[in-house]
């Protein structure tokens, strides 16, 4: 069994119009037993970028804790956000870092930038920047979520309707994953606002 | 106090705290995960006024492919570009260190970068990580003494020819360069060439494909033509797109409203003397 199967995570990224959206199911497992069903996979750093990061569930949260360190140091010292570009290369550098110990996880990052454009962003283990247009995801879902997006992705969607795309590219791509599931957690950013919502799904 | 207590930037270099762990979950039987690899077709000739690098665009994971149209071509200096192939992460930070390093060079010494410089940058550091750090990279420019194209192998080693393949597409690019390779060639000649190479990795290796991209470097100027061909458009989009009959079932919806960000225009009193 490969390392990334030990707890299963399935997290998924789309741009839309001036806003973006990401999403993540909610399944924590120790290989085939489910421990818990509400565990938060993606986070927030500021208002306008998220990360959400799929792999090893304590790496994750080492990860997390330690990125989010770096953004307060970051924030004291400039008085402002990261903008999503530098915050990809920081995560970027700290994964390279342990190129032959590495983090056992993938992040995926997606923020506003400036002028409000969105910017999504995810990386192998040891920190490959991917950098699309359109849709990125990670996890153990991740090539059935490769053939959803793909299929399902339209440029340029506004808010409500990027929501309902990837929230079925989601649920329909961990139906086919046993080690993911039991429901999605999706987060809408607009310049305006962020909508957070916990979607229904299988839970088995 | 401890040290590993505190999250201190370190000085550089890699650190290898996790390796024990990791090493511990391998003999339990978890697999290590497999890295972003670029399969990758990367080519390189020399021609009359300088040197032409071509690549093409896919990165992959294991077999799916993950980006479908990364940047193979990294910026090394304004008249030194390089191509890299292997372990894509370990190809986009050679090229970076390199890179900073040879504008700091340039800016101690005030002259243009040579090939040579960025050469004997990387093949001391391939190097020196005995081929762990997986990156083959075609590495070309135009510099005082003219233009150069060289082949770095992961452990190190190099060499310098007139026109390179690297990757697991090289062999079907390098049997195009051989039958049609010579001496002279114009620009035009020159990037119908390297096209045609990339294709055939693109069209006959399976780590290889989507677009070409090119980079012709010249003495004094240098063009990057991103996506130059794309032989592999998307065309069964459908124009209608998905509609979906029923609707997501959401059990929970929060809003937070992000605050306006306030323009502070008045303008601090100044300080009494």
């Amino acid at each position: 069994m490969s390392i990334f199967e030990y707890n299963g995570s399935a997290v998924v990224a789309m741009v839309g119009k001036n806003c973006f959206a990401i999403a993540s199911d909610r399944r924590l497992g120790v290989q085939l037993q489910t421990i818990a069903t509400d565990f938060q996979r993606i986070s927030k750093i500021h208002d306008h970028l998220f990360i959400g990061l799929s792999g090893l569930a304590t790496d994750v949260q080492t990860l997390y804790q330690r990125l989010v360190f770096r953004h307060k140091l970051y924030q004291l010292r400039e008085e402002r956000d990261m903008k999503p570009e530098t915050f990809a290369s920081l995560v970027s550098a700290i994964l390279y870092e342990k190129r032959f110990g590495p983090y056992l996880c993938q992040p995926v990052i997606a923020g506003l930038g400036d002028d409000n454009k969105p910017f999504i962003c995810t990386m192998d283990s040891i920190g490959a920047k991917e950098l699309a247009k359109d849709f990125v995801v990670s996890g153990t879902a991740s090539e059935s979520l490769y053939g959803a997006c793909e299929a399902m992705f339209k440029p340029d969607m506004e808010a409500e309707e990027l929501f309902e795309t990837i929230s079925q590219a989601l649920l329909s791509s961990v139906d086919r994953d046993c080690l993911s599931g039991w429901g999605g957690h999706v987060y809408v950013v607009t310049p305006d606002e962020i909508k957070e919502k916990i979607l229904k799904g299988r839970m088995d | 106090m401890s040290q590993s207590a505190v999250d201190v930037p370190p000085k550089g270099g890699f650190s290898f705290d996790l390796c024990k762990r990791n090493d511990m979950l391998t003999q339990k039987g978890l697999k290590a995960p497999s890295f972003l690899k670029t399969g990758t077709t990367i080519v390189g000739l020399i021609f009359k006024d300088g040197v032409i690098l071509g690549a093409d665009t896919r990165a992959t994971e294991g077999p799916i492919v993950a980006d479908k149209n990364c940047e193979k071509i990294h910026y090394m200096a304004p008249n030194i570009y390089c191509c890299g192939a292997g372990t894509a992460a370990d190809t986009e930070a050679v090229t970076d260190m390199v890179s900073s390093q040879l504008r700091l060079h340039r800016y101690q010494t005030s002259r243009d970068s040579r090939i040579i410089t960025a050469l004997t940058l990387l093949k001391k550091h391939l190097f020196s990580y005995q081929g762990h750090v997986s990156a083959a990279l075609v590495l070309g420019g135009v510099d005082i003494t003219g233009p150069h194209l060289h082949t770095i192998y992961p452990h190190g080693s190099t060499d310098t020819l007139p026109f390179a393949t690297m990757g697991s597409g090289s062999l079907a690019a390098m049997s195009v360069f051989e039958a049609k390779y010579k001496e002279g060639l114009t620009r035009d000649e020159g990037i119908k060439l390297v096209a045609e190479a990339i294709c055939s990795g693109i069209f006959n290796d399976l780590g290889s494909g989507s677009n070409v991209d090119i980079c012709v470097i010249t003495k004094g100027n240098n063009e990057y033509l991103r996506n130059y061909m794309e032989p592999n458009p998307r065309t069964y989009v459908s124009s209608k797109g998905y509609s979906f009959t029923k609707k997501t079932e959401v059990l929970l919806t929060k809003i937070t409203p992000l605050l306006e960000r306030v323009e502070i225009t008045e303008v601090g009193e100044a300080m009494e003397e």
